[in-house]
């Protein structure tokens, strides 16, 4: 598999604001992405996970080092190319279900008919064609973070990066939600870059997981899980899984401990 | 016509039957207030004169003007005041007691700088209604989700498709509340400007009918005011229900 992403010393420092003193919220972190890889990053609150996300979006500027997207660098804005989907609704509530899965295509100029194809294939994917004419305020949590994923997978993104998306879902939603989008992912060969608090998720779902420490977040291991590309929530019964999870705690224990002290 | 809309007009109705009743059987002094069907009466008449017709075309175009006024200088100002974050903090303590300024001690002042004629009024509407129009678009501005501004950072929308396909319909619930405060605003300037100071004007004409004791002109032209002003408050309603109802708000 060839690289995708590459991110090399990056760290994102914020400047002082007023009385409160500059923070180092992330890094130096290195990682390098396969083409087609399933990452994952997991750390206590507050370790610079969702900047990390920021930083290599290009919907924030990294204090030093450099992100390379299909070896080209990021700077400063989205690359064509990346879809990101955030932890908030971010369904437009004025809109039906099929305008907000049209939107980013009609606003780029896409013809209509090509509109019409790409957003009843993607919301039959997303099983959310019977609800194309309702609005995100008639659907379930589940079903308007399945739209948030919808609007980002009709622009056909080479990678996904996804800021806990399902953090307001309960369990059992997550667990179904996340074998959706083990499928997705085959089906659409992307690289995905999930961000989650939960180490469950993190090990069902990943082929690597990166652990980050409190801040300012560096990784402090890396975890492969070696599961088979085809894969569903059953495994959380294998052995296996107990010991991934088990490995992500013994690194991520310490840690937590250090941010909770930091926070109190 | 839905059940909340029968109890509204059955209570309306109700208070009118009831106020007619105590007119006209002496529980109110009738030099005081007149039943309401008399005030009826006086409204159509005062529909059917052609200076009185002029009056009220004359406040509606100055309520119109300070309206129209409001709303552009007040969505600008409000636009501004949100990017300039300083000068907001700096200002806020300023636009929330705003109110507590009695604006039409202004007045003479106007009419030293415009001159004896309808913009002294204008001036009035618009000082009344723009800091509410600039307070509730502040208001929309600020709650538009900021996973909204970053989906549209990941779109890569241009400031234009934000503005018009974002911040609008994101923030419109606070502006359509601004525009009817705006509307509000601006016919309690006019008209009490008109009342006190102007020689024109249905409030002018309120207030002259009151002086020469003319109480069916007075209350024709109240209940005129009050048709004008609630059909326009029902329009911006039923709109902006059409327009919620789709987003189920």
């Amino acid at each position: 598999m060839t690289e995708h992403l590459r991110v090399e010393g990056v760290t994102r420092v914020y400047p002082p604001v007023e009385r409160h003193a500059a923070v180092h919220a992330l890094g130096p972190i290195d990682l390098a992405l396969k083409q087609g890889e399933f990452f994952s990053v997991v750390g206590p609150s507050g370790c610079g996970k969702s900047t990390l996300l920021d930083v290599v979006a290009g919907l924030a500027k990294p204090t030093a080092g450099t992100i390379h997207f299909e070896g080209k660098p990021v700077a400063g804005e989205v690359p064509d190319g990346v879809g990101v989907v955030f932890q908030e609704d971010a369904s437009f509530p004025w809109l039906t279900v099929y305008d907000n899965a049209a939107f980013a295509l009609r606003r780029a100029g896409v013809a209509d008919a090509e509109v019409r194809e790409r957003v009843a294939s993607t919301l039959a994917f997303t099983g959310l064609a019977s609800f194309a004419q309702a609005y995100p305020a008639q659907l379930s949590g589940g079903m308007r973070q399945r739209l948030c994923i919808a609007r980002t997978l009709v622009m056909r993104p080479r990678m996904l990066l996804l800021d806990e998306p399902f953090g307001a879902l309960d369990q059992q939603t997550r667990l179904l939600m996340g074998d959706e989008l083990l499928k997705l992912w085959r089906e659409t060969g992307a690289t995905i870059l999930l961000i989650t608090h939960s180490l469950d998720e993190a090990a069902l779902l990943s082929d690597r997981i990166g652990v980050m420490s409190a801040r300012p977040g560096v990784f402090i291991d890396l975890v492969e899980t070696g599961w088979a590309r085809e894969r569903d929530s059953r495994i959380v019964s294998q052995a296996a899984f107990g010991e991934v999870t088990g490995r992500l705690w013994s690194a991520l224990r310490d840690q937590s401990i250090k941010a909770l002290a930091m926070a109190s | 016509m839905t059940r909340a809309g029968l109890i509204r007009l059955a209570l309306i109705l109700g208070a009118l039957a009831l106020l007619e009743w105590a007119c006209r059987y002496g529980f109110v002094s009738r030099e005081a207030v007149i039943p309401p069907t008399v005030m009826l009466q006086g409204a159509g008449r005062a529909l059917a004169s052609e200076e009185t017709r002029g009056e009220i075309l004359w406040t509606l175009q100055n309520v119109a003007l300070s309206l129209v006024l409001s709303l552009i200088v007040g969505s600008a100002a409000g636009l501004l005041l949100h990017k300039a974050t300083r000068l907001r903090r700096a200002l806020d303590p300023l636009l929330a007691s705003y109110y507590a300024v009695p604006t039409f001690v202004f007045y003479p002042l106007f009419i030293v700088l415009f001159g004896l004629n309808r913009w002294p009024l204008i001036a009035i509407g618009f000082l009344f209604a723009v800091v509410a129009v600039i307070i509730n678009t502040l208001d929309g501005l600020a709650r538009i989700p900021r996973a909204f501004v970053r989906t549209a950072a990941v779109m890569r929308l241009t400031p234009a498709q934000y503005a018009v396909h974002i911040i609008l319909p994101a923030a419109a619930p606070w502006l359509f509340t601004g525009a009817k405060f705006a509307v509000a605003y601006s016919f309690i300037g006019v008209i009490a400007g008109e009342f006190v100071v102007s020689g024109a004007g249905m409030g002018h004409a309120i207030a002259f009918a009151y002086n020469s004791f003319d109480n069916r002109m007075m209350y024709g032209l109240i209940v005129l005011l009050f048709a004008i002003v609630g059909s326009i408050n029902m329009l911006f309603w039923s709109f902006e229900r059409r327009l919620y109802a789709r987003a189920g708000r």
